[in-house]
Order: structure tokens, then C-alpha cells, then sequence
């Protein structure tokens, strides 16, 4: 949370210096500065996420060579789940908590002519934002840790097209559905990178039945008589 | 005031001082065991405590041996103590932040303490800035002034005084201060109440919390009352000190717990050192500590003849001794026998009875099961001079970090200003939250690493002030834009 902080702080110093330098009537401009702010802030958030994950490394070493049997007790895989579950709660955290506070006070949605279903997308998108956080950081690690890079890219990428969907906002059908759609095949995608299978699902399922059948044997023994 | 006397580190065990700063592995006994002072220090033991009065730590190769398994198992389990700190500190945070939230009363401006006597409100910029700077000069010093007043009284060990200081200053946090607060509160909701209740409320709340903090009591209702005073005293502080004065406050006081703790001449290192020479535990008050200590310690007196022969000393029937424990602790603190605390050396008469603390009955069934058998001092010492084993068979979990409620209270200000005053509010607030927590990691770690007392204020009150500066004014334009346009990045 920490690192997507200081990302944020960073892409927001040079989106406001931008700002200060350029002509502040020009409303194409400014817009034009907001999106560039943007594009920033989601490069220097993927670029940080691979700092955390240079960090996390050593970390990782450290620990390993100091515990007992030479394993780290956190696997990569948790501090993948981790790093990404707290970028996204901090982001959405960040995206969101203002309008929350200003949901609870008295007002209109949308008298001004924008769309009245301000707060409820606010939270679908937050909501897929924070899964898509989540399924970024897994896959990100992970590739990380393989070297495959153009998955990298492709999660920066990924990254990228949703922020820009976002753009499209009062168009809800563009920018929603699409997000969705995007945030399954991500949460696909991190589930089969980080081991998960169709073999898995169903033996996670079906463990309830092994576990009865075990305790069905232990129930058959018989209690030694004592002399 | 609370703050004032919240300069008193605390010492658990003598420790022979001049190997600390020397190396990093604590290497003066079996349990790797660090200072702290309360206000600024952080301390862990990372095993249980002997004590061993005063004698010289002999076994040093073991120490060596120990010191490489105490570190692994520092780094180990570092996390959890930074997890049961993380907790309280929240906690006090969310009681902070809530209260500003919705009593309008902390941030109504309702005159300022003589401690900060310019006001804000003045013509030009140059004149506020000039009278802030004032007002955090003359606050600083009376902190320093009055560090090291305790300092001098510590050192020339008048005791009663110190201890008359720190139970009215609880007593005034406890009755006065919450029941402003309470009476506040019930303002902001308009709860109709009468003055009888209100008595009762608070004469119980307090009476409880003085038992708790200065005796015994449940150890997370101690907690919770350590918590519950921080906070309060971080709201007053956010109601009575204006805006540039409050920020100049934080920067300098966290310079200065840099420089009292870390500089050879600092009083609060001055004041742990006498401790350390003393062989006693300093008052613990004002520190919270997270989980139980385990301190055996040999008496020189018998703790039970003394009981029967003193009349101010404050044990109790296991033979705790408590000065004054305005102490956060998880679990209490226990001791097999008395330490060698000031007020024992006063009782010398009790010194002929000393039967090593077992009573009349006692020794009766053991004389007759094994015949008579007497342990005398000498042996006792010898006894004692062992290296004890006891911390290899003790949970590991059973260690704990301390952090002074100065800290506690000083991390509050800075999260209860920024919700109260940032135009980026909620952003802000969590931005310096974050920033804290991570300040206070991060000087675990260093704990973890240097092994010796730390301050833990400046960086994350560092940490703080910046997200604080950077998020209201950088952060806040750019979020508040992108949310206007729905924008997510």
C-alpha cells in the first residue's frame, strides 16, 4: 500500500507541476494533462509493483536463509496474492472513500446533468478494480519470477486499457462491461497461474466426501477391552 | 502533563550497559534484552528475562550462541510484535479520527494553552509563521525542561515525588478529561442525561482505569484504558494548538527524541543509564508493552518480611512490585521475586527475616518430606549465578515490544490533524496512516537490527508529515479531478 502511495504521490507531482506550467483556461488542455496524468500514474504503478517485487525477493532470501529448514515460511505466491490485494484495496480505497463520504450527506445525484447512477458504478468499478489489483499481482510476480516479460506487458497493458475505459465513463455500456469482461479473463488467467485447475476445483470440492469416509472408519473401531 | 512525564524510560533488568552500543548482537546475557524509554525507544525481549542482581553475566560464550538463535528467532517472529503493535496504535487512531469525525467540539477553536501563548491570527503571513515558531519553541522547552527535572529527580531518587506526579496526572486524564469528553459526546447526539448518572459513569471509569493502569487488572482492559488516555490527550492537544504550531511540534519534538535518545549526553539516554547502574526497573509508566515478561530476580530481602514490615511498598501477594505502571501490556508482568527496587533498600530490617520468601508453612512440609534443608542467600546466589535455561523451554511467543504512549499519543495528533484540517480529508487521513504504520515497521526493523534503544517518532512522523504536505496539496487536486470525471487509474 505503502509503494502504490508513493507511485501516486509521484505521478501526481508531475501531473500538478504540468499543470502549473501549462495554460490553465484551456479546457481541452487540462483534460488532455488529466489523461496524461493518468497514463503516468498506471506506468509508475506497474513500475513500483516491480520494485515491491525486487524487494519482496530479498526479503524472500533473507528469510529463507534464516528459518529452520532453509524455506521462507511465505511462499511467492502468498506475497503475490498480498502485494496485489493491498495495491487494490489502497486504490479503491483511495477511488472511493470520498464519495462514500459525500454519499451519506444530503444532496442529488446528477442534478447537474450527469448521470444519476454516479455511486453505483463508482462501486462496480471500484469493486472490479480492486479484483483486477489483486489478479495483476499474481500474474505479475509470477512472470516476474519465470522471466516471461511479454506477460508483464501484457499486464501493463491490460492496466492501461482499463484506465483508459474508465475515460469513456458517462457511457457506461463501453466502459462497464468491458472492465468485466476484462477482470474475469484476469481472475482466469492469475487462478490458472497460480496453479489452479479444473483438478483442483473439483478435488476442493469433493474433499467434504473424503474426510466423511474417514471419519466412517474410525467410528468402525472398537474401543479395547482392558483386564 | 501526561506527555511531560511520559519522558521516564523503562528498564526492566540490569544489563551491563557498556557492551550495548558497542555491538549489535546484544550480547550481555542470555536474553537479548534492549532498552527503551517510553516516549521516544522501542525495547523486545526477545527471551525471558534473568535477573541476576547485579552480578556479572559470565557465560559469554554461551550468549554468543544464543545471540545467533535470538536473532533468527528476532527476525522470526518480528512480525507478529509488529502486528500487536500495528493493532493498538490503530486502534487509538480510529478512537481519534472517529471523535473529530462527528464531536465538533475537538475542532472548534476554543482558546489555546498557556503553553502556546502567540496566536494564529494575525495580519500577515510572516507574523503567523513567526508566532508558531514561538509557540513550538516555548513548548519544546518546557518538554526539555521538564525531562530534565525527572531526570534530576530520578537521579537523586526521589521516587515519591515522581510517583505523586504520574498518579495526578492520570487521575486527571482519567476523571477530568473524559468526562469533558463524554459530556461532549452526548452533546453531539443530544442524549438527555443527568447529572447523577453522569457521576456514577465516570466515578466507575475512572476508579477502574486507576486500579487497571497503577495495580492489577485484566490485561486488555489495561490496554484498552492506555489506548482510551492516549487518545484523549491527542485530542487535546488537536483542540488547543493551532495549526502551524501543532506542525512545527511534531517536526521538532521528533528531532528532538532523535537527539535525546541517540546523543551520549541525551537526558533520556542519561535517565536509562542510571537505571541500568541502579540495577532496577525504572517506573514503568506510560509504555505500552505487548506481551508477558517473565522476570526472575533474585531478593536480597525477603519480599514477605517486608510486607509485614513496610508499609509504602507497593507489592502485592505474588511479589509484584509495581512503582507506577501507567504500563500497556498484553499479558502482566510477573516476578518470581522482588527486584532490587528502591524501596526495598530502605527496609533493611527485614533483612534477618529472610527466608528466601517461603513462608512458615511451607518450609514446615518441606522439612518434613526431605528433612531440614535451609537455603541461605549464598546459596540462592550460587543458584541464581547458573545459566539459566529457562528461556529455551519458554514459548517464544511470550516476547514483546514496547512503545510509549508519547508515541501513541504524538502519532494521533498527526492522523486526528489531518482528518480535521485536510481539504483532501479521507485521502489525507489515510495516506498519514499508512505512512505511520510503515514509519513504525520500518524502526522495528531497525530495532530488529541495531538491537539497541530507538526512537520511534521520527520516522514515522517523517513519514507522515510528508504524505501529509504531499497528499493535501498533490494528491488531492488530481484524485478530486479524476473522480469529477469518473476517471479510475
Amino acid at each position: 500500500a505503502f509503494f502504490w502511495l508513493v507511485s501516486l504521490l509521484l505521478a501526481s507531482l508531475i501531473w500538478f507541476v504540468s499543470v502549473r506550467l501549462s495554460d490553465r483556461e484551456d479546457a481541452k488542455l487540462q483534460y488532455g494533462l488529466l489523461i496524461f496524468g493518468a497514463a503516468v500514474s498506471v506506468l509508475l504503478q506497474e513500475a513500483f509493483r516491480f520494485a515491491y517485487f525486487k524487494l519482496l525477493k530479498k526479503a524472500d532470501e533473507g528469510l529463507a536463509t534464516i528459518s529452520e529448514d532453509g524455506r521462507s515460511p511465505i511462499s511467492l505466491r502468498q506475497m503475490a496474492y498480498v502485494s496485489g490485494l493491498s495495491f487494490g484495496i489502497i486504490s479503491g480505497v483511495f477511488s472511493v472513500i470520498n464519495i462514500l463520504a459525500d454519499s451519506i450527506g444530503p444532496g442529488i445525484v446528477g442534478i447537474q446533468g450527469d448521470s444519476p447512477y454516479y455511486f453505483i458504478t463508482s462501486a462496480f468499478l471500484t469493486m472490479a478494480l480492486v479484483l483486477l489489483h489483486t489478479f495483476w499481482g499474481v500474474i505479475f510476480f509470477d512472470a516476474c519470477e519465470r522471466r516471461r516479460y511479454w506477460r508483464l506487458g501484457l499486464v501493463v497493458a491490460s492496466h492501461l486499457l482499463t484506465s483508459g475505459l474508465t475515460f469513456l465513463n458517462p457511457w457506461y455500456e463501453a466502459s462497464l462491461v468491458p472492465i468485466f469482461i476484462i477482470t474475469l479473463c484476469t481472475g482466469l488467467w492469475a487462478f490458472f497461474t497460480a496453479g489452479g485447475s479444473f483438478h483442483n476445483i473439483l478435488k476442493c470440492l469433493s474433499c467434504k466426501q473424503e474426510d466423511d469416509s474417514r471419519v466412517m472408519m474410525y467410528s468402525a473401531l472398537q474401543v479395547p477391552f482392558e483386564d | 502533563m501526561t506527555e511531560l512525564s511520559a519522558h521516564l524510560p523503562q528498564f526492566q533488568h540490569g544489563q551491563l550497559t557498556e557492551n550495548f552500543p558497542d555491538n549489535h548482537l546484544s550480547n550481555t546475557n542470555d536474553n537479548s534484552e534492549r532498552r527503551r524509554h517510553d516516549n521516544s525507544e522501542r525495547r523486545r525481549n526477545d527471551n525471558a528475562e534473568s535477573e541476576t542482581n547485579g552480578q556479572p553475566q559470565n557465560n559469554m560464550q554461551q550468549v554468543v550462541e544464543q545471540d545467533e538463535e535470538d536473532e533468527e528467532l528476532t527476525l522470526k517472529y518480528g512480525a507478529k510484535h509488529v502486528i500487536m503493535l500495528f493493532v493498538p496504535v490503530t486502534l487509538c487512531m480510529v478512537v481519534v479520527v472517529a471523535t473529530i469525525k462527528s464531536v465538533s467540539f475537538y475542532t472548534r477553536k476554543d482558546g489555546q494553552l498557556i503553553y502556546t501563548p502567540f496566536t494564529e491570527e494575525t495580519e500577515t503571513v510572516g507574523q503567523r509563521a513567526l508566532n508558531s515558531i514561538l509557540n513550538a519553541a516555548i513548548m519544546i522547552s518546557v518538554i526539555i525542561v521538564m525531562t530534565i527535572l525527572l531526570v534530576v529527580l530520578y537521579k537523586y531518587r526521589c521516587y515519591k515525588v515522581i510517583h505523586g506526579w504520574l498518579i495526578i496526572s492520570s487521575l486527571l486524564l482519567l476523571f477530568f478529561f473524559s468526562f469533558i469528553y463524554l459530556g461532549e459526546v452526548f452533546k453531539t447526539y443530544n442524549v438527555a442525561m443527568d447529572y447523577i448518572t453522569v457521576a456514577l459513569m465516570i466515578w466507575n471509569f475512572g476508579v477502574v482505569g486507576m486500579i487497571c493502569i497503577h495495580w492489577k487488572g485484566p490485561l486488555r482492559l489495561q490496554q484498552a484504558y492506555l489506548i482510551m488516555i492516549s487518545a484523549l490527550m491527542a485530542l487535546v492537544f488537536i483542540k488547543y494548538l493551532p495549526e502551524w504550531t501543532a506542525w512545527l511540534i511534531l517536526a521538532v519534538i521528533s528531532v528532538y527524541d532523535l537527539v535525546a535518545v541517540l546523543c551520549p549526553k541525551g537526558p533520556l539516554r542519561m535517565l536509562v543509564e542510571t537505571a541500568q547502574e541502579r540495577n532496577e526497573t525504572l517506573f514503568p509508566a506510560l509504555i505500552y508493552s505487548s506481551t508477558m515478561i517473565w522476570l526472575v530476580n533474585m531478593a536480597e530481602e525477603d519480599p514477605e518480611a517486608q510486607r509485614k514490615t513496610s508499609k509504602n511498598s507497593t507489592y502485592d501477594k505474588q511479589g509484584h512490585h509495581r512503582t507506577s505502571t501507567l504500563l500497556y501490556q498484553s499479558t502482566p508482568e510477573y516476578q518470581d521475586w522482588s527486584a532490587t527496587s528502591p524501596a526495598n533498600q530502605t527496609q533493611n530490617e527485614g533483612a534477618e527475616a529472610d527466608d528466601g520468601g517461603f513462608s512458615q508453612e511451607w518450609q514446615q512440609q518441606r522439612d518434613n518430606r526431605i528433612g531440614p534443608i535451609e537455603s541461605t542467600p549464598e546459596s540462592r546466589a550460587a543458584v541464581q549465578a547458573l545459566p539459566s535455561n529457562s528461556q529455551t523451554s519458554e514459548d517464544p511467543e511470550e516476547r514483546g515490544v514496547k512503545l510509549g504512549l508519547g508515541d501513541f499519543i504524538f502519532y494521533s495528533v498527526l492522523v486526528g490533524k489531518a482528518s480535521a484540517t485536510a481539504s483532501g480529508d479521507w485521502n489525507t487521513t489515510l495516506a498519514c496512516f499508512v505512512a505511520i504504520l510503515i514509519g513504525l515497521c520500518l524502526t522495528l526493523l531497525l530495532l530488529a537490527i541495531f538491537k539497541k534503544a530507538l526512537p520511534a517518532l521520527p520516522i514515522s512522523i517523517t513519514f507522515g508529515l510528508v504524505f501529509y504536505f504531499a497528499t493535501d496539496n498533490l494528491v488531492q487536486p488530481f484524485m478530486d479531478q479524476l473522480a469529477f470525471h469518473q476517471f479510475y487509474i
